[in-house]
């Protein structure tokens, strides 16, 4: 029997399942080695154990906490799929602020919504056996994972930063066209996309895994950051103290 | 009898519908959209020009382009910022490539399995693998644009503030010029599967809400309400007011005639004429017409709107070749511009999308309104819908029920993208 496999989303942007719905070159065959059990967006029906449930979003309030520990419970590997599911991705961005002001400046004072808590990585609510970093995912890392955890292997993600792939792609710095990059310090695996595209590094895929913190915080001064303008940048795509967790 | 349906299957987003029927008299009709909000207008405050269009790209996955777009247009707009001819071009390109995508993605992988009677396209029933493959393989040229254009298909990368940070080498456009022009005979077939389906007939009129301007516009600074009246789009909150629905929290839009709907059949009725000669046929073939809406043809719409797109992104491929695409320097802020108040309107897949935004003295971003297509469109797809109900109660639940559910999915709603349902304070 294939293996069954279920896609699941929280709160973000569904970017990420789009990314792998846009393996056209590899879904048909992907298909012939896994049975897709549940695929919300593309597919009605779905329901019992699975082999693989790839989580997408982050997750907030008790309601969405308890439909991921439901699906814990039914998956063998459950994996976050993608910077809001990972790290908490933008969603963090509001996880500082108090939800009661946010809620007052989007929707009107006195406006009450139900289902409020702070965005949290999926890793702060139930275990987490693996993870595709990135907003969004890069489609080709999504198969590399799934097929270390079918042939049974734990899956690696690089354990070197953005800045090699960059230098690799021999690519000007960015530093040097006057603009702050997350480069040096976030995880490779993305082959340096954004760079090659003219942009900059915002660290959606999180840190490598120990980063070189002081000479970077010293380029980063040489630049004229401040600790807050610092801390800013890290706080793009990344929850600051313990992950949320 | 009570209709429950949870976690709607086949959409962009989480949302339950619930019909209460009473010896065939509507009772209630909700769809509640389960989306934990994001407060991407909270967030968004705070940042310099330059970081603002890739985080509001964020709201949305499935059209992350046409965020992008429209929040360059309002910080252009704000800041003064003329884009160049050939910065127009490209725009336009990711604007066909994002319907595109997001189009096929509806048409053939969340709207065609009800027609053929199955869960999902993908994986394929027995007898569905060609149809699945020719699906891919459309979408992938889509997306194909989109990698050469925005260097990514979700979340694009190359798009700044005055322009690109990076242009597609011109021999990669002239690859995908031919494999538009080989797409021609998937074009047809995909005319005539939708075109061999029965869609239910629910004849509404609604008031439909669209992008003014010359030609089949994407991007623009005007707007056309249901009576054709024109308006600048930085008049946008008195031409699209608010009302609060009594059983919502969420606010609904309207312009004085009542709720209205966006998209595919509201571009169709005020720009009809300016469809590419190729879409025209389409259009006649399929009988699709400016006229009344019937909701469920919104597919067919989209088939038509499939094809236009395709041909106006070869006629844009040749017109940016012919002016010698080369990579050019971003526009720059007019001198002393300041801040400033913008509003970037574009056509999104799923409708008129805005932003509006006003920055500050130093260039940072104070006050931020988007308006998202499927929140303006809510309030009348829950008129459509209690419509629908009326109309079909009369046929045994199973079939109301999916006529529902068609229904639902003709709209093609984006609830993830909905970062709050409507808020009407401009900045």
């Amino acid at each position: 029997m294939k293996p069954r496999v279920g896609f699941f989303d929280f709160t973000g942007c569904e970017g990420c399942q789009l990314t792998v719905l846009n393996l056209e070159d590899e879904l048909l065959e992907l298909l012939e080695l896994v049975d897709l059990a549940e695929f919300r967006e593309v597919l009605t029906g779905g329901g019992g154990p699975l082999e693989i449930a790839f989580v997408e979003g982050s997750i907030v309030g008790p309601a969405q906490e308890a439909r991921l520990r439901a699906v814990r419970a039914r998956s063998r590997f459950l994996v976050a799929l993608g910077a809001c599911a990972d790290t908490a991705g933008v969603n963090a961005l509001g996880a500082s602020r108090d939800s009661g002001a946010l809620v007052a400046a989007v929707y009107g004072p006195g406006a009450i919504l139900p289902e409020l808590g702070p965005p949290r990585p999926v890793a702060a609510v139930v275990p987490v056996d693996a993870r595709v970093p990135g907003c969004p995912v890069d489609g080709a890392e999504f198969l590399h994972v799934l097929q270390a955890l079918l042939v049974g292997r734990a899956p690696e993600l690089p354990h070197y930063s953005v800045c090699v792939e960059c230098k690799l792609a021999e690519l000007p710095c960015t530093f040097d066209r006057g603009r702050v990059c997350l480069g040096p310090v976030t995880r490779a695996g993305c082959h340096a996309r954004c760079l090659a595209g003219g942009d900059r590094c915002r660290g959606c895929r999180g840190l490598v895994d120990n980063p070189r913190s002081e000479p970077y915080y010293r380029i980063l001064a040489d630049h004229g950051l401040t600790e807050a303008e610092v801390v800013a940048e890290f706080g793009l795509f990344n929850l600051a103290g313990r992950g949320g967790r | 009898m009570k209709i429950e349906v949870r976690h709607l299957t086949r959409i962009e987003g989480h949302a339950h519908l619930e019909v209460d029927l009473e010896r065939g008299e509507l009772v209630a009709c909700r769809l509640e959209v389960a989306e934990a909000p994001r407060f991407f207008e909270a967030i968004l405050v705070g940042r310099p020009a330059g970081e603002v269009a890739p985080l509001a790209s964020r709201i949305c996955g499935v059209c992350s382009h046409s965020h992008t777009l429209a929040s360059l247009l309002a910080t252009e707009a704000a800041l003064g910022v003329t884009v160049s001819e050939q910065t127009r071009g490209l725009r336009r390109l990711l604007a066909y490539g994002e319907l595109l995508q997001s189009h096929l993605l509806h048409l053939y992988f969340l709207a065609l399995p009800d027609y053929l009677g199955a869960p999902g396209l993908v994986p394929p029933a027995p007898g569905h693998r060609e149809l699945a493959t020719r699906a891919l393989r459309m979408k992938k040229l889509a997306n194909d644009l989109l990698w050469a254009v925005g260097g990514r298909p979700v979340h694009p990368v190359t798009p700044c503030v005055g322009g690109f940070a990076a242009v597609p080498e011109p021999g990669v456009l002239q690859g995908l010029r031919g494999r538009l022009v080989a797409a021609l005979p998937d074009l047809e077939a995909t005319v005539e599967l939708f075109g061999g389906f029965a869609y239910p007939d629910l004849p509404r009129e609604t008031e439909l809400v669209a992008l003014g301007g010359g030609g089949y516009p994407f991007l623009g600074d005007t707007l056309v309400l249901g009576d054709g009246s024109p308006w600048p789009a930085a008049a946008y909150p008195e031409a699209l007011g608010e009302y609060l629905a009594p059983d919502s929290t969420a606010k609904l839009a309207a312009t004085p005639r009542g709720a209205y709907r966006v998209g595919p059949q509201a571009r169709l009725r005020h720009r009809f004429g300016a469809l590419s000669p190729m879409a025209a046929r389409t259009a006649a073939a399929l009988g699709v017409t400016p006229g009344v809406a019937n909701p469920y043809r919104a597919v067919l719409a989209r088939v038509v709107e499939v094809v236009h797109c395709t041909e106006e992104a070869l006629f844009e491929i040749d017109r940016l070749l012919l002016a010698g695409l080369a990579p050019e320097p971003p526009a720059e802020p007019r001198r002393g511009a300041g801040g400033g108040r913008g509003v970037g309107a574009v056509e999104a897949p799923r409708g008129l999308l805005l932003h509006a935004y006003r920055y500050d003295e130093a260039g940072r971003l104070v006050a931020a309104d988007c308006l998202i297509p499927t929140a303006q469109s809510l309030g009348a797809l829950r008129g459509d819908l209690a419509a629908a109900v009326r109309a079909f109660a009369h046929l045994p639940e199973p079939e109301l029920t999916r006529r529902l559910e068609l229904l639902l999915r003709a709209y093609d709603p984006c609830l993830s993208c909905a970062t709050h349902r409507v808020t009407r304070r401009s900045p």
